[in-house]
């Protein structure tokens, strides 16, 4: 009896070893019988994801991730958030925890060649700044020598500052937080002189300070940092359409398409539009989405300008003006591939 | 008697699946191999798995460049060394708080839990609330209350409070000066060599003499002066052969000199703080094990309340006490990881934290910070386990 079920035993592992090794599911079947999209954010920034008193969500990434949603259930509001500190969302999304990673990640060779993970596009594209208090009189990073920085463990953060300060012959201490709110405390306290992040991020972290107006971020841009959404490598279909559509977004805003103007639109006779929209083609189909994919991503979400001006516009704490991230038309270089 | 039945071949000779012999070892062989099998099939599933899906694998990593700066590390450092160097600089950072903190937590522990026994009614109390409050906050919010209580009350660099413009204290650490030493530095040691080489002479003769004529001679005392003095003096003589150098405010922060940072002083408080509540405990439950009749009888003898403690009580409570002292401090190097949480740059914060995230290799980084904390406690415990082996008491 007993040797019966030590036989059992092994057979059961052998079985259950050899299931494990074929894990590769796609990733939308899983998503359609889960029923909504797991994203992984911030665990709060202001502007890119963060929840408010009722614990919805509301952001960038957010707002990323909710188009996803809308593109493959016709409905932003399937969609369940993780938040992730920067350690640990690399291994999250390798792990299989969540389906994307919308949690304004940089884009860089390493994370994109040896993390087994893939860059579905840039959603902003920004630079690494320096947030300093007013009471300091410094106006330019090349005076912060000997200073003390903090920065969030793990992002490239760290990397652009130590190559600055070395190129620049100027030391520093670095003081490495877990979460970007210790940052901010340690900052406020006065263990830090010098808060180093990506811009947006700083304007986010700075409107968490008790005066806002102390502080002010200082004009050097040390690096480029493309911000946008990720997923595991090996998922092609599940790649092209996170990929489009952000794509469809920017195509919209390029269009002329808004969340307002939406259901007339569909009735244009544009092709473009009729493409975008699903009136014709079969876009939608080609991606594994409902054929009027692109009409709910606008109708739900809206377009990127739309998209952008509600969480980090000039209108919103945040205050950032396009920039960069503008249409390449109007002198930003925010350009997507056509949908045809 | 039939002898048929009672041959010893007969007896001695059961069929091989009925044979214990036979039985423990295919089933240990058996149990042993699925064992090594299982092993093997996670390993190589882990790396098959890891390789399909384009995460890379190996330890080359150790030798590419960090790219990082750390803040604080005992032995050269900067971001154009290589990731197993900023091991080695998290490891020894963790050893460091560790090894303060055992020796804080062992001393005030001791203290508290003698003086819970006091029959001072005022100490025992004090001791009491002690230990039931530090034992019973969680760790992590004693160290953020640490890191947030001290560095807000801390001023600012550039109104540091200064004692005599060579110690500053600031919300950036505790400065002070370092010296260096010149040519005739070595006179002072080999004073001070020689000072410890009398002090141990002195208690030597003091405890024969004892054993003479029971007289006591304060040798620790002269011991200690023995060990400061001759090589102050020594100093003294030779023209003070070391360089000093002072930490002054240049800029934003303190440049010269040697620092505690706030980080360390405030992990180290909470961690000795707290471990120290639970030996406490242990101190306690030690000297309550030994049996009243042990001091009862050294009072009966004439021996001081202080003697007792110290020769009588506390070597036979040892007994009691160093196994689970032995937990503690294993608690204790463990709980040191929790420095992450207030930037202090220990192996967790620098290797498992920031070198896991720039290489993306999760499993690896993992496995050797799970190795070096598995080594660091069974080297603890196997020195402590010979500790106890050799005051255990001789029974006959």
């Amino acid at each position: 009896m007993k040797k019966q079920l030590l036989l059992v035993a092994i057979a059961t592992t052998l079985a259950g070893t050899m299931m494990a090794g074929s894990l590769q599911a796609a990733t939308l079947d899983d998503v359609k019988s889960r029923g909504h999209v797991q994203c992984g954010v911030t665990s709060g920034l202001p502007g890119f994801s963060q929840p408010d008193e009722n614990g919805n969500w509301t952001g960038l990434d957010v707002d990323t991730c909710r188009a996803v949603a809308a593109a493959v259930f016709g409905s932003a509001d399937k969609t369940q958030f993780t938040p992730l500190t920067a350690k640990e969302r690399f291994t999250a999304l390798q792990s299989g925890e969540i389906d994307i990673l919308s949690r304004n990640t940089t884009w860089t060779l390493t994370r994109d060649a040896s993390l087994g993970l893939n860059f579905a596009g840039t959603n902003y594209y920004d630079g690494q700044g320096f947030l300093v208090s007013k009471a300091l009189g410094v106006d330019n990073a090349e005076q912060l020598d000997g200073a003390t920085v903090c920065i969030q463990a793990g992002t490239t953060t760290e990397l652009n500052l130590a190559d600055y300060f070395r190129t620049k012959g100027m030391k520093f201490n670095p003081l490495v937080f877990d979460t970007s709110e210790q940052t901010v405390s340690g900052f406020a306290a006065g263990r830090c002189d010098v808060l180093t992040s990506d811009r947006s991020q700083l304007a986010a972290l700075r409107s968490k300070l008790e005066d806002p107006s102390s502080a002010i971020i200082l004009p050097n841009i040390i690096s480029k940092e493309p911000l946008g959404p990720v997923v595991r490598q090996g998922d092609d279909q599940w790649f092209n359409i996170v990929k489009w559509t952000l794509f469809v977004q920017i195509n919209a805003e390029e269009l002329g398409i808004t969340q307002a103007n939406v259901s007339e639109m569909k009735s244009s006779t544009n092709p473009e539009i009729q493409r975008l929209l699903g009136t014709t083609g079969d876009m939608g189909e080609k991606l594994g989405v409902p054929a009027d994919f692109g009409f709910r991503i606008v109708q739900t979400v809206g377009n990127y300008g739309e998209m952008y001006n509600r969480n980090v516009g000039p209108d919103t704490p945040l205050g950032l003006d396009r920039g960069l991230n503008a249409l390449w038309s109007n002198g930003g270089i925010m350009y997507a591939p056509p949908v045809r | 008697m039939n002898e048929s039945n009672m041959t010893p071949s007969n007896a001695a000779r059961p069929k091989p699946w009925n044979n214990p012999k036979v039985r423990t070892f295919v089933f240990q062989t058996l149990a042993l191999a699925t064992v090594f099998w299982f092993g093997w099939t996670l390993f190589h599933n882990t790396l098959s798995n890891m390789e399909s899906r384009g995460i890379s694998t190996g330890f080359g990593f150790l030798d590419q460049t960090s790219g990082f700066g750390i803040i604080m590390s005992l032995i050269p450092y900067d971001s154009t060394m290589t990731y197993g160097r900023t091991f080695f600089v998290g490891l020894l950072n963790t050893l460091l708080v560790s090894a303060m903190g055992v020796v804080a937590a062992t001393i005030i522990g001791f203290v508290v839990g003698v003086a819970r026994l006091s029959s001072n009614w005022l100490i025992a109390k004090l001791a009491l609330v002690y230990i039931e409050t530090i034992r019973n906050i969680p760790l992590l919010l004693q160290i953020f209350f640490w890191y947030f209580a001290v560095l807000q009350t801390l001023p600012s660099p550039r109104q540091s409070i200064d004692v005599a413009d060579m110690f500053f204290l600031s919300n950036r650490g505790f400065y002070f000066p370092t010296a260096s030493a010149e040519p005739g530095f070595g006179w002072v040691m080999a004073a001070l060599i020689m000072g410890v080489a009398a002090a141990v002479f002195v208690h030597r003769w003091a405890k024969k003499r004892q054993l003479r004529t029971g007289q006591l001679f304060p040798a620790l005392r002269i011991g200690a002066g023995l060990i400061l003095a001759l090589p102050l003096l020594v100093f003294v003589l030779v023209g003070r052969p070391l360089i000093w150098e002072m930490p002054a405010l240049t800029g934003f922060n303190f440049t010269g000199g040697a620092s505690i940072l706030p980080e360390l002083a405030a992990l180290w408080i909470a961690l000795s703080l707290y471990t120290a509540s639970f030996i406490a405990e242990i101190v306690r439950s030690g000297i309550l094990a030994v049996d009243r009749g042990q001091t009862e009888a050294a009072s009966a003898l004439g021996l001081k309340s202080s003697f007792t403690l110290r020769l009588v009580v506390i070597p036979q409570a040892m007994r009691v006490i160093i196994p689970p002292l032995t937990s503690q401090y294993l608690n204790l190097v463990k709980n040191s990881s929790l420095a992450t949480a207030i930037a202090y740059p220990d192996l967790v914060a620098v290797f498992m934290g920031t070198t896991l995230n720039q290489t993306g290799q999760a499993v690896e980084v993992v496995a050797i910070t799970m190795a070096v904390y598995l080594t660091i406690s069974l080297i603890i415990s196997g020195l402590m386990n010979i500790y106890n082996r050799a005051v255990a008491l001789q029974e006959r």
